[in-house]
């Protein structure tokens, strides 16, 4: 990393601005996109940013060109990444199920406005979860982390590069608008002292070099191209030198490595964290800008003495069932709450996961306005 | 402001009135000068100019949790179709600031700390630029409220704004601040009585 070009110390930062700063502390060198409300401005700031650290920035002609385009920087062995919301977030699909197959380690930073469609351009919902987790058709693996805050923006862009890294698989963050345009104080890290993974290399020699042999993790190594190495990449169904094939039995092995790869790092992949748990009858069960409005809610309620506690996922998919199962079977958890600015889509999980050991209740709010402490409060009185 | 306060700002107007990069420099002041905690947010609409756009700042000696503003100590509005969107969330007693002219129908009765200094005319007449209005604003909110000190605003003031216009900002800062002090002088403000 170049040492000049990055001024560590405390700044006043909005979570888009974050997010492109920590993409580059992650080692990220490319970014492709097309510009949308309300996530430009991490193509904005990328835009300037990038070729002073010796990067790539490009402006594609729309949302699918802009996820082939990261998808093929990382082929040559960049770090890459592109950014939009909902709408844009929609036209990626197709390229990010070809990452999900092809093996292709990225970043999709996606800050949710209203939806569907063109919806509320400037206004925040959270109504992407089911999308990040089943936007792209066919079972895939994916895993989606959803900051809530600015400083938690800066730290979770680096372990979705790192978790894309590890598990040679796109990595999609998403945030809101009001994460997006927030603005809190950042203090910037020294370069050199955040923790990054790089992509394992084959040290096989080229002819021996299969691109899609999983090894003892699943995760098979990846030789960037340039380098000497020569492999065929597809979105069809492959064997393990990458060329399409129509073996059942192949087609199985493939399809269960790939999720497999995701499924049993779950607890390097899922992280969470937990505010008042050890004595809370009640759980608020809350993600993003939402988690901001159940941490104030928890914290008034305790001041009076209510035995409520804060689960916030920091890792959305895979989901932290195991975690909660957990949580849920304590004997003194009573109920679990569950704000979100969607029509109840991490309630639905929820009540997969908790449904038979507690109450679970979910709070909606879908005017595109955050929900506040207080209706948190008055829901939990209600219930 | 005292110790372990809260305290909830409202900037209101339309787009194109610079109260956006009014809030990032209240927030700047008190996180890089003031060694306070703060948070901005911002809504507006899809128009880039007009509308009701308002930004909001939360300054506080702890830990900000919700960012969005639920009870206002301090609304400034530069125009009348803010100020009647937005007012209902002004808590009672607390500072209502307008632009003059611009907001020719102020709320009646005595719930709010009303103050009404022709901002965009001042910046006219004195600096000859309508656009540093929302500077000449800053200045005028600090000097009723203390919410942030003279000497970070300032500062914060010359770090944001264009190079080369640092000068002409300072200066209308100044004048928010010198109307602030003749507004008190008629009018005190309990700022220890704020949040």
């Amino acid at each position: 990393m170049s040492g000049p070009k990055f001024k560590s110390g405390l700044r006043l930062m909005s979570g888009n601005e974050a997010v492109a700063e920590a993409a580059l502390y992650a080692g990220c060198r490319f970014f492709a996109g097309y510009p949308i409300t309300p996530s430009t401005e991490i193509a904005e700031v990328l835009s300037k940013r990038l070729p002073q650290v010796g990067g790539f920035f490009l402006q594609m002609e729309d949302e699918i060109a802009s996820m082939a385009a990261t998808l093929g920087a990382s082929l040559a062995g960049a770090k890459s990444m592109t950014a939009t919301s909902g709408p844009g977030f929609s036209l990626k699909q197709e390229n990010i199920g070809y990452g999900c197959i092809a093996e292709i380690p990225c970043v999709v930073v996606n800050v949710q406005r209203g939806g569907p469609s063109t919806g509320i351009p400037t206004g925040p919902m959270q109504g992407d979860i089911m999308q990040a987790r089943w936007g792209t058709h066919g079972d895939h693996p994916v895993i989606v982390l959803y900051p809530d805050g600015v400083e938690d923006a800066f730290w979770e862009t680096i372990r979705a590069f790192n978790l894309a890294e590890r598990y040679r698989t796109p990595v999609i963050l998403l945030t809101d608008e009001v994460i997006g345009h927030m603005r809190e104080r950042m203090f910037l890290p020294k370069p050199g002292t955040v923790s990054i993974y790089n992509r394992r290399k084959p040290r096989r020699i080229p002819e021996k070099y299969y691109p899609y042999q999983g090894g003892t993790q699943d995760v098979p190594t990846m030789a960037p191209y340039g380098e000497g190495y020569r492999f065929h990449v597809t979105g069809l169904f492959h064997d393990r030198t990458g060329f399409p094939t129509n073996e059942p039995a192949e087609i199985d092995a493939e399809m269960r490595r790939l999720l497999r790869k995701i499924s049993r790092a779950y607890n390097d992949i899922v992280k969470w964290e937990e505010l008042f748990m050890d004595d809370a009858e009640e759980v608020i069960v809350a993600f993003g800008c939402t988690a901001r409005s159940a941490r104030a809610a928890v914290k008034r309620l305790r001041a009076r003495d209510r035995k409520v506690g804060l689960f916030r996922l920091k890792t959305v998919w895979p989901f932290p069932e195991r975690a909660l199962i957990k949580i849920a079977k304590r004997a003194h958890v009573k109920k679990m709450l569950v704000p979100e600015m969607n029509n109840g889509q991490v309630l639905f999980e929820v009540e997969r996961v908790a449904g038979r050991y507690c109450d679970v209740e979910g709070l909606q709010r879908l005017d595109s306005e955050m929900i506040t402490p207080r209706q948190i409060i008055r829901a939990l009185r209600e219930n | 402001m005292s110790n372990g306060k809260k305290l909830e700002l409202r900037l209101a107007g339309s787009g194109g009135q610079g109260l956006v990069l009014g809030g990032i420099i209240l927030a700047e002041a008190a996180i890089l000068y003031d060694n306070k905690n703060a948070v901005n947010t911002q809504s507006y609409g899809p128009e880039a100019r007009g509308g009701a756009s308002k930004s909001e700042v939360i300054i506080s000696e702890d830990e900000i949790d919700f960012p969005k503003c639920e009870e206002i100590d301090i609304l400034l509005s530069l125009n009348q179709k803010s100020l009647d969107k937005y007012i209902t969330d002004l808590k009672k007693g607390g500072i209502l600031i307008l632009d003059r002219d611009l907001c020719p129908n102020p709320p009646e009765g005595n719930e709010y700390e009303t103050f009404r200094i022709p901002f965009t005319n001042l910046a006219r007449t004195e600096l000859g630029k309508v656009y540093v209005a929302n500077i000449v604003a800053l200045g005028a909110i600090a000097g009723l409220t203390d919410c942030v000190s003279r000497a970070a605003l300032e500062k914060a003031v010359a770090a944001r704004v264009p190079a080369g216009t640092e000068e002409l900002n300072v200066k209308a800062l100044a004048i928010g601040y010198r109307e602030a002090a003749v507004a008190r002088v008629d009018h005190p403000v309990d700022t220890d009585a704020l949040s």
